[in-house]
């Protein structure tokens, strides 16, 4: 049995390579002989992971960023698995030139796997509640080009449906929402007093014909965004990232800003593609009402959340509205195995929770007549 | 009509691989390969769209020639290609194609079975409908037609995920089966990326060269007849695949090709329903491949009813007798409360015949 001690002299003096310790600690161990095969093979790691530590260098990829977000830190993600994440983008069929509406509250994660699913075509519209989007800071983890980052824009919910208004309503909307723009400049960056951002919700929600269900979500959200950077648009983001890598904050600058007007035009008569919610611990129901209207005819949606009742609540309500067919509430389930001959068994702990999806497609709820319109 | 099976208890198997460096594999592999690279399709493009003015959106009108997906029933769907004078039969009704063109992507839309061709089916009492969609990679794997067992959305998903596909990527498939994994890739790679597949049956690939070229796919996607087990991928293909998915009966004899024709870092999934075959691809694997894994994925469905729970007072009001002056208070304690039940629908799992082994 070699002592600590004499591994470090080895180590440090003699300048022994690491797979050179582990001979010796082989070499040296009373008990190894013993052994079963198995067992051998097993010390043998465990030493060579200690003392000749080999590591893989790869690009980020969706399916890594998730994994370790996963092990690391979760409650980042919303608990997002893997294989969740994976569903979540299928399911809204993200591909080339799609327009996919977001609302990310898991901290980029999901805009970035869509940004990079779309490769540079079409766009990712972060929306968000209220007058100050939520974090979106693991995108910077994917490594995306500037064209990728290019196309992806933050907008806040308010004015994706104002916009809706006005195009069966009046004018008087766009010119309301046109005041509104300069406003969330002047709410303060380091902004911790809930009842500040509140006056603005109000005047964004009173001119929405859409129901006051979403006046209370809006107060709940106020309190998570006073703890994540407030990234209100290229201005005040300039601000924010001032302390990082000249090239990561050039990133972040193109990603985030808002749509132009004539995209938001065109989105207003199109629709969305898609849609993905990522929101856990919100009540989903009230914003997947507002949400809906946005989309195309035909448009698939995917709503992710970390527990079951929400979305319980959130597809009655959509059977009941109908607003929605193919509503369908799955949960993926995901073993690991290790596969080694002779000692073939799945990993000794599995993760049971990672989440829930409600999936549906929305559909033309106008009049329904045969003939042609 | 397809009746769409959903399959109980099963598992899939799927290992993924990425390749190291220095794999020096001698393979003596003999190639024959017949590609053909069908013409241009003219369907419309919208299940994976090339162009964005090719992407359904809510100004975008159903026209003839037009894909549509029937949705009769969340469990019973179909594809239809709409045509002048078509007609779809089915439990619902007789629906005319005519009716449906000018309309949007899903709509509503009724049977003219019975009273009056072309009025105003809607009022008359147990009128059928049904509901048109604008075909989705998703869709497709749920109503196209099973010449093989198919891959559902839980492992294309996983799949899609795990072999890191980005558009612009090259992927090798073997084999085709039925094209519903090949849909879904085509839609992960485009719009300049690549699917190369390869089936070892020519009716099949046949078949699955007709479904991409009537999806609009055939420029994203190469069909050609080929026995990957026994002859490996071909020559000319060294190094050009970024990943390369397996679904074959003894993978492992396909592994060191699919090493070859990998490039530097790419990645290799081989898809197995039995644990058996996934022993003996991993040990395949171990010799130019790291970072193995295996997994297993279900997906399992929540059902959601709206009901009543009787509140425990209720018992005790009936012993009690009525009592007038306190009938208020009562109304109150019989209150029943409303609540979501949900129910444990199904494991919504894969199970798979068991893939005999070629005969020799």
């Amino acid at each position: 049995m070699i002592s600590n001690h004499y591994v470090h002299t080895f180590q440090n003096r003699d300048g022994a390579s690491g797979d050179t310790i582990v001979e010796a600690l082989i070499a040296n161990s009373s008990t190894f002989g013993k052994k079963t095969v198995f067992s051998q093979e097993k010390y043998k790691l465990k030493k060579q992971k200690k003392y000749a530590p080999k590591v893989l260098l790869r690009r980020p990829s969706t399916r890594s960023i998730c994994e370790t977000y996963f092990k690391k830190s979760p409650a980042r993600t919303g608990f997002m698995r893997v294989d969740a994440l994976s569903l979540l983008l299928s399911m809204a069929n993200v591909g080339p030139y799609s327009d996919v509406l977001v609302v990310d509250m898991v901290g980029g994660l999901v805009v970035g796997a869509v940004a990079e699913r779309l490769g540079g075509t079409g766009y990712v519209c972060s929306t968000y509640l209220g007058s100050a989007p939520s974090s979106i800071d693991i995108i910077r983890m994917y490594n995306l080009s500037s064209d990728m980052t290019s196309r992806i824009v933050q907008a806040p919910l308010g004015d994706l449906c104002s916009l809706q208004n006005s195009f069966n309503a009046s004018s008087v909307l766009k010119d309301s929402i046109q005041a509104e723009g300069p406003e969330p400049n002047t709410v303060p960056v380091e902004n911790t007093e809930p009842s500040i951002p509140q006056p603005v919700d109000t005047t964004v929600l009173d001119e929405k014909a859409q129901s006051s269900e979403v006046q209370p979500t809006n107060i709940d959200i106020s309190e998570p965004t006073m703890d994540e950077q407030i990234n209100q648009d290229d201005n005040s983001s300039l601000d924010c990232k001032g302390n990082d890598v000249s090239s990561i904050a050039s990133k972040s600058l193109r990603a985030g800003k808002a749509p132009s007007p004539e995209k938001m035009k065109y989105w207003n008569e199109h629709g969305f593609s898609s849609l993905i919610v990522a929101a856990p611990g919100h009540e989903v129901e009230s914003f997947v009402a507002d949400l809906l209207p946005l989309l195309s005819y035909s448009a698939p949606f995917a709503i992710y959340h970390q527990y079951l009742q929400p979305l319980a609540a959130c597809m009655h309500s959509l059977q009941v509205s109908k607003t929605a067919i193919g509503l369908q509430i799955s949960e993926p389930w995901l073993r690991e195995y290790q596969v080694l001959p002779s000692r073939t068994h799945p990993h000794m702990q599995m993760n049971a929770f990672g989440g829930y999806i409600l999936s549906g497609i929305r559909i033309h709820n106008g009049d329904a007549c045969n003939g042609i319109q | 009509m397809l009746k769409m099976q959903l399959p109980t208890l099963g598992c899939y198997f799927c290992v993924f691989a990425k390749l190291t460096k220095g794999s020096a594999m001698c393979a003596n592999l003999s190639f024959n390969t017949r590609i053909t690279i069908p013409a241009a399709s003219a369907a419309a493009e919208m299940m994976v769209p090339l162009d964005p003015s090719a992407k359904p959106t809510s100004q975008r009108r159903i026209a003839e020639g037009d894909n549509v997906v029937v949705y009769e029933r969340h469990d019973a769907m179909r594809a239809v290609a709409v045509r002048a004078g078509g007609v779809l039969q089915n439990r619902f009704g007789v629906f005319r194609h005519d009716d449906w063109l000018g309309r949007p992507f899903g709509c509503k839309v009724y049977s003219t079975g019975g009273g009056g061709g072309g009025g105003r089916g809607g009022g008359k009492a147990g009128a059928g409908f049904v509901h048109l969609l604008a075909p989705t990679p998703e869709l497709w794997t749920l109503v196209l037609s099973h010449r093989t067992q198919i891959l559902y959305i839980a492992d294309i998903s996983l799949v899609v995920s795990y072999l890191e596909l980005v558009p612009g990527c090259v992927v090798f498939e073997s084999g085709t089966g039925s094209g519903s994994l090949t849909t879904s890739l085509a839609r992960a790679v485009a719009p300049h990326g690549r699917v190369c597949t390869f089936d070892f049956h020519e009716q099949r690939a046949t078949s699955a060269r007709e479904d991409f070229e009537r999806n609009g796919l055939s420029s994203l996607i190469t069909v050609a007849v080929r026995d990957i087990q026994s002859e490996g991928f071909p020559e000319e293909q060294r190094g050009a695949a970024d990943a390369v998915f397996l679904d074959l009966p003894q993978p492992w004899l396909a592994i060191p090709s699919a090493g070859i024709t990998l490039k530097q870092d790419g990645v290799l999934c081989s898809f197995s329903p039995c644990i058996e075959q996934v022993q003996r691809a991993c040990e395949a694997m171990r010799s130019c491949f790291t970072d193995i894994r295996t997994f297993e994925i279900l997906l399992r469905t929540y059902e959601v009813r709206e009901g009543a729970l009787k509140g425990a007072a209720d018992d005790e009001e009936c012993n009690a007798g009525p009592l007038p002056h306190r009938e208020e208070n009562y109304c109150l304690l019989r209150k029943l409360q409303m609540v979501y039940i949900i129910l444990l629908l199904s494991w919504l799992g894969l199970a798979a015949p068991l893939k005999g082994t070629p005969a020799t």
